[in-house]
């Protein structure tokens, strides 16, 4: 999903920055279709706060976005957790010194840099689990995901969410905030506004600790801050019907009604500018949400045969 | 740093770039200080131990060269002011005290490698005897540093004393110079036992960057990785599995561990030796070879002049002969002689003198009973070996079998299954179990054993034994290929196509097939922990 923001020829208004709390949960193309927003989500699972940052550090010399969209969650995490989560986050970016700074601050204790140099030397050992799919992969052009979006339009409610034990320190951990620092820092030497969000998902819990560092840390600052958890009634988020998964991500319909209060909040507030009639940008969009209706048509097609938005074959 | 890590691997581009970049009379002042560099990531209080066996060696050397050339000038201009005896004593007088000198330099660095690798064995079996008296009071274990590669240069430069102090060459004047030869990086950690009057003659010269010789090394280099990582680390799984689980794999499982085992060493040993030699090379210096083909002899003694020669090669030149040749085994055969007549009695001091000889072999290897008894284990298949002679004689002269390809092949069929056997005492924990192990091949192994779902159990796929046995018949192809000259060098002589395919091939081979990275425990070589 990283890579496929090479493939946006398109100067965005609005970056979306974080993890999967962004990026399955806001609709870039609902944005553009509604409110005429450009928007791009340059998001991965589990995507850390510093290498949100270098993502945001590589956007801005790439592009001038006017505002970058941060989802603080990933606070929670003061050290690199996880090689598989690194490399969705890392392998997609091309070089520059934001990829290798984001790889050294990355690497779990087993991770080498030349194995992100060379993905071979990480990878070799899967030589006994190839298959076709992996020859179907490898001249596979079609994109994942929508602008970043990626999509799902299935239901499973939210039921017994389970509340947030109680942790032994609430408190963000230095390299968190280090980084976080260096978030605004980066925003504000060169112009981007940033805004502090925390999506309306159920879990992982947020705790209202962790909501008081942020809204103190923005008022600090001078950043806006919105917690999406406490607009679910203005929004209409129905836990019953607009998560895939519980609780933990919105699907389609939850991650549209997002998207229009974010849209009213980006255009009303910040005055994101309305782009539709620009004819590069018109063309760019039509491409985008053709695959964005195929796929709705496809999954929902899917729902109804195999009762999943997944044929059984591609379920493997 | 292991040999198969990155990091070593970024030392090596850094110490090949650089050495090349520096002035030729430079160079070797430069790998000193890289091997110092080498040895100091290790732990840094390795250096310690190597300096004082550097120091103590090279002014004991230097004090026993210059006592006999300073005495040699003197003597000649003085010999005729003396009788015959009188020169004679002094002679006498002055090898009295090269031998005072001699002696407490060797004593002091067996010393230090006695301390740091038997202290804790010795408290074992002081425990286990006063155990065995009923006493209950033992004596704590020592927490000890045991530098890497300890046995190695300690064997090197008492090589290289025994040499000066009998006179084969003159010792080296420069301290750096001796330094370097003691701890060159390369084969600091695994050997091979270099000789002074081998290593020195290219360790010390310039070198000029000439491609030839510098791809020959990297081709030495990429098939010890070979070895290592796509044969010696993939089988070690099912090694550790059989023998970590000994009440499970009894039976055909522990002759399968052993023969296991038996390709694991080979590759891991001689692929680290081949990445040693690989490394000089590619520097222009040329390290002593340590294997020829060994598991192509046809018997023991055969075995062990083609297997960890340079080993070989120092306890048979610094043990063996020098005890075979004092004056005790003089005394001793000419009373074994005497008392059991000619034939017999001269083997006495021979079988004493190898006895000898493998017992510390043996106890080098490692501090345990184990590498004792395989030591030992060694004696007594040599002597046997040899005191059947006059039966293989007698059987050759009545069945003419000698010289067909199926009694060759049995001879180095023998040989395998001898020394795999014997090697058993590397893997189990205790002389005891290993005997145990050795027999339940005879008394618990059935059929149904043989099958591939228990293997497959042991760790790793069917696929993985498909690369074990691709790679192991690669090995062996290549083996007989080199008994007509280097591999190398007919590689050298094919079209650049056929060369680009060969060796691109084979690194390939190693990258992907190599049992290496996250998901791979990192391993040492074996021959590290002697």
């Amino acid at each position: 999903m990283i890579k496929e923001y090479y493939d946006d020829p398109t100067d965005h208004n609005v970056v979306f920055i974080g993890d999967c709390e962004l990026y399955e949960n806001i609709s870039p193309v609902y944005l553009w279709e509604n409110y005429g927003i450009n928007s791009y989500i340059r998001g991965s699972a589990q995507q850390l706060i510093w290498q949100s940052y270098y993502l945001a550090e590589e956007t801005i010399k790439q592009e001038h976005p006017d505002i970058i969209v941060f989802n603080v969650l990933s606070m929670k995490y003061n050290e690199p957790q996880n090689e598989a989560y690194n490399r969705m986050s890392i392998d997609g970016m091309k070089w520059s010194s934001s990829k290798i700074n984001n790889i050294k601050a990355s690497m779990t204790e087993d991770e080498h840099f030349i194995d992100y140099v060379f993905p071979l030397l990480r990878y070799h050992s899967r030589w006994s689990d190839l298959n076709t799919d992996d020859v179907e992969y490898l001249f596979d052009r079609n994109k994942v995901s929508f602008n970043g979006y990626y999509m799902r339009v299935d239901v499973k409610p939210a039921e017994n969410v389970p509340e947030g034990k109680p942790l032994p320190d609430y408190m963000f951990g230095e390299n968190a905030y280090t980084y976080l620092d260096k978030l605004t820092k980066l925003c504000k030497d060169n112009d981007v506004q940033l805004i502090l969000v925390k999506a309306p998902t159920l879990y992982p819990y947020w705790y209202p600790q962790w909501d008081d560092q942020i809204k103190t840390y923005a008022k600090k600052n001078d950043l806006p801050f919105i917690n999406f958890l406490e607009y679910q009634d203005e929004m209409g988020i129905d836990w019953t019907k607009d998560t895939y998964d519980g609780g933990l991500h919105l699907n389609l319909a939850g991650a549209e009604k997002l998207s229009k209060l974010f849209g009213d909040i980006l255009t009303q507030e910040y005055n994101v500018p309305d782009r539709r009639g620009e004819e590069e940008l018109d063309k760019y969009w039509d491409g985008v949400i053709k695959r964005y209706n195929q796929e709705i048509e496809r999954q929902t097609t899917n729902l109804e045969l195999y009762g999943s938005v997944h044929k059984p074959e591609e379920k493997k | 740093m292991l040999f198969t890590s990155y990091e070593f691997l970024g030392f090596l581009l850094i110490v090949f770039i650089l050495y090349y970049l520096l002035p030729g009379r430079a160079q070797w002042s430069f790998l000193l200080l890289a091997s110092y560099v080498f040895y100091f990531i290790a732990d840094p209080r390795y250096l310690i131990f190597i300096a004082i066996t550097t120091a103590s060696t090279f002014f004991a050397a230097k004090l026993i060269s210059d006592k006999k050339v300073s005495f040699d000038v003197w003597f000649k201009e003085h010999k005729k002011e003396y009788e015959k005896d009188e020169r004679k004593a002094l002679k006498a007088k002055e090898h009295a005290v090269e031998k005072k000198i001699f002696l407490c330099c060797l004593l002091f660095n067996l010393g230090i490698l006695a301390v740091t690798k038997y202290t804790n064995f010795t408290i074992a079996n002081i425990n286990n005897i006063i155990g065995a008296f009923g006493n209950k009071g033992t004596l704590s274990f020592v927490d000890l540093v045991i530098p890497m590669g300890i046995s190695f240069y300690t064997f090197q430069s008492m090589g290289y004393l025994i040499d000066v102090y009998n006179g084969k060459f003159e010792a080296q004047k420069n301290p750096f110079k001796f330094a370097l030869f003691v701890s060159f990086f390369p084969q600091l950690v695994q050997g091979p036992i270099s000789r002074y009057s081998d290593l020195s003659q290219t360790l010390f010269e310039e070198h000029r960057f000439e491609w030839r010789t510098v791809s020959f090394g990297l081709e030495r280099i990429l098939w010890g990785f070979f070895k290592k990582l796509v044969i010696a680390d993939r089988i070690l799984v099912p090694v550790q599995a059989i023998i970590g689980n000994p009440d499970t794999y009894s039976g055909w499982y522990a002759f399968a561990g052993a023969m296991f085992y038996a390709l694991e060493l080979y590759a891991d040993f001689t692929g680290g030796i081949d990445i040693t030699i690989g490394v000089a090379e590619t520097m222009g210096i040329k390290v002593t070879e340590n294997f020829i083909r060994p598991y192509f002899s046809k018997n023991i003694k055969e075995y062990w002049n083609r297997w960890h020669i340079t080993m070989g090669t120092w306890f048979t030149d610094y043990i063996f002969y020098p005890i075979s040749a004092s004056q005790f085994m003089m005394k001793l055969s000419k009373k074994s002689r005497a008392r059991l007549g000619n034939n017999l009695g001269k083997r006495v001091p021979v079988y004493l003198s190898s006895f000898i000889v493998w017992f510390t072999t043996g106890i080098w290897h490692g501090a345990s009973w184990n590498f004792i008894v395989w030591g030992l284990g060694n004696f007594v298949v040599i002597m046997v070996s040899q005191e059947l002679e006059p039966f293989y004689r007698w059987f050759h002269s009545k069945v003419n079998v000698e010289y067909t390809f199926g009694w060759k092949l049995f001879r180095v069929v023998r040989t395998v299954l001898i020394m795999s056997s014997l090697r058993m005492f590397d893997c189990y924990r205790d002389v005891p179990l290993t005997f145990k192990m050795f027999g339940s091949i005879f008394t618990k192994s059935h059929l149904s054993q043989l099958n591939a779902d228990a293997f497959i159990g042991m760790g790793i796929a069917a696929e993985d034994y498909l690369v074990v046995f691709l790679a192991m018949l690669l090995l062996v192809t290549v083996s007989l290929i080199q008994r007509s000259g280097s591999v190398r060098a007919k590689i050298a002589s094919k079209a650049a196509p056929v060369r680009f395919i060969i060796w691109y091939g084979l690194f390939m081979a190693t990258l992907i097939f190599g049992a290496y990275g996250i998901g791979y425990s990192a391993s040492q070589f074996i021959y590290n922990q002697f």
